[in-house]
């Protein structure tokens, strides 16, 4: 168990700059900082951990796929429509 | 001739055929870059309707534009730029504006971590459920605007840093600061989630 509070000053500095660390932006000074950090208090670990599931999380989500309709509506609004790609199947078809 | 060097010229050359009245060029730049400005547009008005039409919007006033496009960045930036400011403008019709601050303190994110149990360790199948993907999906929808157009743009969209920076008219601190605000959102958004769980 850690033997000071998570909400303490060094734990909050150290805080601000995890996104550095985790993008591979911070320097190797402040790297082997936060590493010596993690090693001394359980709740950052916890926070470290759960921030980079977190982020692949959100990066492994589907992406929505543009309409088929709104191509065909941005090819009509432009008079296009002799350069419209063949088109692909489309589930969520509206009126 | 390296490849963004190449994705450049390819670019000049797109704008070329667009300011000559090419038809075929304005097909390829639809083809090309609807589909980003679409899932930004959805990101920000979390409508599809309403999506769809500011999709249109910006190539109106793209195309009308493009003669005053003068290339200093990259036409997926401009057009970004473009969508972000014309949901901005929707949204301060529907509703009073906020700062960023007074959005966080409303909405209570948080910049010390409150939620401190260990999920990490849940069993994989945990994390593939549709359940997780449409809470998480709805803790995105929730974010502060400011915070959301930044995620998206870095997170979703993967523009850099100082594209991001460009689009938003604001600094690459306030974008790396932003980035990680909403990441600590999320993941407190994430912890309560699981929390049930375990």
């Amino acid at each position: 168990m850690p033997e000071h509070s998570h909400a303490e000053k060094r734990c909050q500095d150290f805080l601000q700059d995890l996104s550095l660390y985790l993008d591979h932006e911070a320097s190797v000074a402040l790297c082997e900082e936060i590493e010596r950090h993690l090693t001394e208090c359980a709740d950052c670990e916890v926070v470290v951990d759960s921030l980079q599931r977190t982020i692949s999380l959100y990066r492994a989500l589907p992406q929505p796929e543009m309409p088929e309709h709104l191509r065909q509506r941005l090819y009509h609004t432009f008079h296009l429509e002799g350069f419209l790609p063949e088109a692909k199947p489309e589930a969520d078809k509206k009126d | 001739m390296n490849e963004s060097r190449q994705e450049s010229a390819r670019e000049q050359e797109l704008l070329r055929r667009i300011h000559a009245g090419d038809k075929s060029a304005c097909a390829e730049c639809i083809e090309l870059h609807a589909p980003g400005i679409y899932r930004l547009a959805l990101r920000l008005m979390h409508d599809e309707r309403d999506a769809e039409d500011l999709v249109q919007e910006t190539f109106l006033q793209a195309f009308k534009a493009i003669d005053s496009f003068e290339g200093r960045s990259e036409l997926r930036t401009w057009l970004y730029r473009i969508v972000y400011n014309a949901a901005m403008m929707r949204h301060r019709g529907q509703r009073p504006m906020i700062s960023v601050e007074d959005a966080l303190q409303e909405n209570g994110a948080v910049t010390v971590p409150e939620q401190l149990l260990d999920w990490c360790c849940l069993p994989e199948q945990d994390f593939q459920t549709e359940e997780m993907r449409s809470q998480l999906e709805q803790a995105i929808r929730d974010l502060p605007d400011a915070l959301r157009a930044v995620f998206v743009l870095r997170e979703l969209e993967g523009v850099s840093t100082q594209d991001c920076a460009d689009t938003l008219s604001v600094s690459t601190d306030v974008v790396k600061q932003r980035l990680h605000r909403a990441r600590l959102w999320l993941r407190e958004r994430l912890s309560d989630y699981f929390a049930e769980r375990i």
